[in-house]
């Protein structure tokens, strides 16, 4: 095993060199959050926005649902994800299992509550202060929700990003459904993991320097997007 | 107004609203014609917001009823008006969709309106981000670009300079000259003198006097309307 700061020398040499099989892993990781976060968007948005403004009986019991889903651990998304998928599993037959779309199902069932959910507080406050002048308007509840959708584009982006930053720093799931293998279904997290567990830290380190830069870029966008927000839109 | 049947007259037939165990409301009768601006005056906490929400139908009666002749468009001018997080010019454009007034008809519209208010040159602001006061004009613009039959007008100038003041009470008696029956609420009796053809005086949610406005600030029948018009403190 390598010396820390040795390790660190061949983990940056890696990352600069821009080293082929680094790049493949980063790539499919970042294509398999981002369409995750693409799916959650479709379906987390549109939810959250009907449950800020919709107001029917069980909307309570969805609320605290999705509150409580936001928690899901990985391990287990991935769990159930595998059993609906594996070769016995009702979905069996879709021949899913063990490739990036399983992985894209598995992180998008993680960050679709917290999107939905996080979408819902957002727009309900906003639903709050809008309410009774859309309604003088002429608008209806379900008219509200492309304008709602619309005006909080900015805060709804940061949700995204926030998914996104949980979607490409989760390790369980992926792991389950995609199996960590090599040049098809390992990404980031997967290969920190193994690597790690192999004692190849160089590859585990500049794997963890890569994914670190990308949480950290995702989360100061999210920030600065906010303060531009604050001072444009008001 | 444009040839369709007059909404008018409304008929209010003991109209109550309670809420939160608070009778804010309570056999509120009265009824309204075609005709010069109708002032809605009285202390805090009167009901005269939760009166102009009843009539407009944002809230619903707990009893009686608001009976209007025919259907019509309506506006209102809330006491804090809500602007969309877009520009000013977009705040208007959506309320004109909203109203389903045409793409082609709405620039004209908006344009308009925001030179009748006197800020022409807000069009591509973020709305959220003007003053107060200009937030309450481009609320007023938005309200008359509606083209409404009635429009109602929650102290439309409580947050105004004198001159932006002068400004709208001349919008105002421009858009009720030109047919539109326009219920506006004010704490200032002299804007009421200048722009009533009568006045409905609210005390603790019961009317306590509907005249005239001649009738109103020279003979005064009820003791509210008189303590008022005297300035002393009612409560
Ligand atoms: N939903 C509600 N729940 C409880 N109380 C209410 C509700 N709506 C209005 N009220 C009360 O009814 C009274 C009348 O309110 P309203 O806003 O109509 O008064 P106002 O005449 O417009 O007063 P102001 O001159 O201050 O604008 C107030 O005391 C208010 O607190
Ligand atoms: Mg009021």
């Amino acid at each position: 095993m390598p010396g820390l700061s040795e390790a660190f020398g061949l983990a940056l040499g890696l990352v600069l060199a821009g080293d082929a099989a680094l790049t493949r892993i980063v790539a499919l990781s970042l294509r398999v959050s981002l369409t995750a976060v693409l799916v959650a968007a479709a379906l987390g948005l549109p939810l959250g926005a009907l449950l800020a403004v919709a107001r029917f009986p069980g909307r309570q019991t969805v609320i605290v649902a999705l509150n409580a889903l936001m928690g899901l651990p990985p391990v287990v998304a991935g769990l159930l994800i595998y059993l609906l998928l594996s070769r016995s599993g009702p979905l069996g037959s879709w021949g899913l299992l063990f490739t990036p779309t399983a992985m894209v199902v598995a992180q998008a069932v993680l960050i679709t509550p917290i999107v939905a959910a996080l979408a819902r507080q957002v727009l309900e406050s906003m639903w709050e202060d809008y309410a009774e002048q859309l309604r003088s308007l002429g608008s209806s509840a379900l008219r509200a929700v492309p304008t709602l959708l619309w005006d909080g584009r900015i805060a709804l982006l940061t949700v995204l990003l926030a998914g996104f930053g949980r979607a490409s720093a989760e390790v369980g799931a992926v792991m389950i459904v995609g199996g960590n293998i090599e040049g098809f279904t390992r990404v980031m997290t997967t290969a920190i993991a193994l690597e790690t567990s192999k004692g190849d830290l160089p590859l585990a380190l500049a794997l963890g320097m890569v994914l670190m830069a990308i949480v950290l870029t995702v989360n100061a966008a999210a920030q600065l997007l906010r303060e531009w927000a604050a001072r444009r839109l008001g | 107004m444009h040839g369709l049947p007059s909404p008018l007259p409304l008929s209010v037939q003991g109209l109550g609203f309670t809420a939160g165990g608070v009778r804010v409301l309570d056999g509120v009768t009265f009824a309204l014609r075609d005709g010069p601006p109708c002032l809605v005056v009285g202390p805090n906490g009167s009901g005269k917001s939760t009166l102009l929400r009843l009539l407009h139908g944002l809230l619903r009666p707990t009893e009686g009823a608001v009976r209007w002749s025919a259907p019509a468009r309506q506006a209102m001018l809330f006491q804090r008006p809500v602007m969309l997080r877009r520009s000013v010019g977009d705040n208007l454009a959506h309320a004109l969709s909203l109203a389903g007034i045409g793409r082609d008809e709405r620039p004209a519209r908006i344009a308009a309106a925001l030179d009748a208010v006197g800020l022409p040159h807000l069009h591509d602001r973020p709305a959220r981000r003007l003053s107060g006061g200009e937030q309450q004009r481009v609320a007023l613009a938005r309200a008359i670009a509606l083209h409404p039959a009635i429009l109602f007008l929650d102290e439309p100038s409580a947050s105004l300079d004198p001159a932006a003041t002068r400004a709208v009470e001349e919008i105002v008696a421009g858009i009720a000259a030109r047919g539109t029956k326009v219920v506006m609420t004010t704490h200032d009796l002299h804007q009421a003198r200048r722009l009533a053809g009568e006045v409905l005086m609210l005390h603790r949610g019961r009317v306590a006097e509907h005249a005239p406005a001649a009738e109103f600030f020279t003979c005064p029948r009820s003791p509210e309307a008189q303590a008022f018009l005297r300035g002393d403190i009612l409560e």
